[in-house]
């Protein structure tokens, strides 16, 4: 329990606490909705197109933010632009424009700065959190959480079924990209904690375990948005313990608590079933 | 006072293949109309795009001779089954409390009153005992009834269903049929996407009969003739078939 004692203590853990707690929480609920409407990789896509626009800023002297959400926009219409104007597939496009945005991403950011820069970024450093990027991701919780609550209709619908939404007149594009943007402010968000690479895990992970867990939209954000900060919280842990890369840490802890309920979970869980169907033969 | 809804002159093509082409008819309210055609006919594109869901290459859809965008709220689509991801974390009861989004506007929630009517809307499919089950976790049926049941809770004045029954059981079947005639006898109007020839004339008092042409529309007993349906459906065997139980 000394970890809680240096908690009290030490600033930069607690800074580190607040911001890896509200990446947790954002991520898994966007990660709920990217997983609903099948758009795991895209988040994937949009997480490591940031890179680029990451480069870009430091170039530029200005924050990380405003570039990393300009390529993590120019992504996500890259990806639609190329999908719905060719017959390309959409997974096909997904791939094809990430990976040329993260490529040129790692040669900017070499060229910019350090390679242990570059490490910080791909796998996160959870302990090296500044007060400006504690506020950063405050501020886009705040926004994520504000328009998943006063939009939660909206996001139900669209992403149950597209075409009654687009039928009663909702703005189904304008929803699609709309979660595009929010995907890229929480990986911008995502960035110190865990990292480029590893973010996808963070949004389809913790929701994925959730969706086992429940048949109820609302119940399975908040589950998503406990298990991605409890996962965060442990990945801090061991990184301020044990001095491990602490995006690494957290994509296992989420993964962990996926396999427990993969095992155990009362409806799904192959261990549950495998007693079910033992048991029915028993009777029968 | 009827209605009227009209389509004047629809082509609708993908990626440059016509599929539809200069489609027009028109009907009064209050009736209960087949879409019909073989597969790959264009039904469900014509719902789409009487919908608005798809781009038309030209052509109106007016209701009073007002643009049926202006309607949207009272129109309510019963998708084809295989549309729908059946594991969504979605229970029976909230999918029909759906149907009363539209009114509701962006912002505000469904409260008590928006749930107590999804459930009424449920009773009259008789899907009550299953509110809070995951949707996947009913038969195909089951499931149909639900959707209808959620296009009940929109308190629409249009009905647009894409083929409600392929593969569902015969009690579900009636059910949806004898709910649909009573929306017919309250004034509304119902569209169905319809391939399978039999009971047609049991079913619909108006046909639509296409096959990327226009074939024929109108009254049943002015379209569903040999020599007609001939026309749609290029295997006229397999029609044939079909028919004679019933001319
Ligand atoms: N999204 C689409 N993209 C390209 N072609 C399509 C699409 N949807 C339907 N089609 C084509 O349009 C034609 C009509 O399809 P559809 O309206 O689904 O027919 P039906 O419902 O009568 O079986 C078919 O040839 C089908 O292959
Ligand atoms: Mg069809």
């Amino acid at each position: 329990m000394e970890f809680l004692h240096d908690l009290q203590t030490y600033e930069f853990l607690q800074k580190a606490f607040i911001t890896s707690i509200m990446v947790g929480i954002i991520c898994g609920v966007i990660g709920s909705f990217i997983i609903l409407r099948g758009m795991a990789l895209m988040g994937d896509a949009i997480s490591h197109a940031v890179l680029p626009g990451v480069a870009i800023s430091y170039m530029l002297g200005i924050n990380y933010f405003y570039g990393a959400v300009f390529t993590g926009i120019l992504t996500a219409f890259g990806i639609g632009a190329i999908t719905q104007n060719s017959r390309i597939k959409s997974d096909s496009s997904i791939g094809l424009v990430f990976s040329a945005f993260f490529a040129l991403g790692i040669i900017l950011i070499t060229r910019a700065r350090s390679a242990t820069d570059l490490t910080q970024i791909l796998f996160g450093n959870v302990l090296a959190v500044r007060t400006s990027d504690m506020w950063l991701t405050l501020a886009i919780g705040s926004l994520v959480i504000l328009v998943v609550i006063l939009f939660y209709k909206e996001l139900l619908v669209s992403s149950f079924d597209e075409t009654m939404a687009a039928a009663y007149g909702l703005k189904v594009r304008f929803i699609h990209y709309s979660i595009m943007f929010l995907l890229t402010l929480v990986t911008v968000a995502s960035l110190q904690t865990v990292g480029v690479i590893l973010v996808v895990s963070m949004l389809i992970t913790p929701a994925s375990t959730a969706y086992l867990l429940t048949n109820r939209l609302s119940v399975m954000v908040l589950l998503a948005a406990f298990f991605g900060a409890l996962s965060a919280v442990i990945g801090l842990y061991f990184s301020f313990v044990y001095n491990m890369p602490s995006g690494p840490v957290i994509a296992l802890a989420t993964t962990a608590l996926f396999l427990l309920a993969f095992l155990f979970s009362p409806k799904q869980g192959i261990v549950f079933r495998k007693i079910q169907a033992f048991n029915r033969k028993k009777l029968a | 006072m009827s209605d009227i809804i009209s389509v004047k002159d629809i082509s609708v093509s993908y990626f440059g293949k016509q599929v539809l082409e200069n489609v027009s008819f028109e009907f009064t309210s209050g009736h209960l109309i087949g879409i019909l055609g073989p597969n790959g006919a264009g039904k469900s594109t014509l719902l789409k795009a009487m919908l608005g869901l798809i781009p038309k290459d030209k052509g109106l859809i007016e209701i009073n001779s007002k643009p049926i965008n202006d309607f949207r709220k009272k129109i309510a689509y019963v998708p084809q089954r295989s549309n729908i991801d059946w594991s969504f974390p979605i229970t029976v009861k909230d999918t029909v409390v759906i149907g009363t989004y539209p009114s509701l506007g962006l912002l505000r929630r469904p409260r008590k009153e928006e749930k107590e009517w999804a459930m009424r809307c449920l009773e009259q499919v008789g899907m009550q005992d299953f509110a809070n089950r995951q949707i996947g976790e009913l038969s195909g049926g089951q499931q149909q009834r639900v959707f209808l049941a959620r296009a009940l809770a929109q308190k629409a004045d249009y009905f647009f269903l894409d083929e409600p029954f392929v593969g569902i059981d015969v009690s579900s079947e009636e059910v949806i049929i004898s709910i649909l005639k009573k929306l017919q006898s309250e004034g509304k109007t119902v569209f169905v996407v319809h391939h399978d020839l039999t009971k047609v004339k049991n079913y619909f008092d108006e046909l639509i009969l296409i096959n990327k042409q226009l074939i024929d529309a109108g009254p049943v007993e002015k379209v569903f003739k040999t020599e007609i349906m001939a026309r749609a459906y290029e295997s006229p065997f397999l029609m044939l078939k079909d028919l004679e139980v019933q001319l």
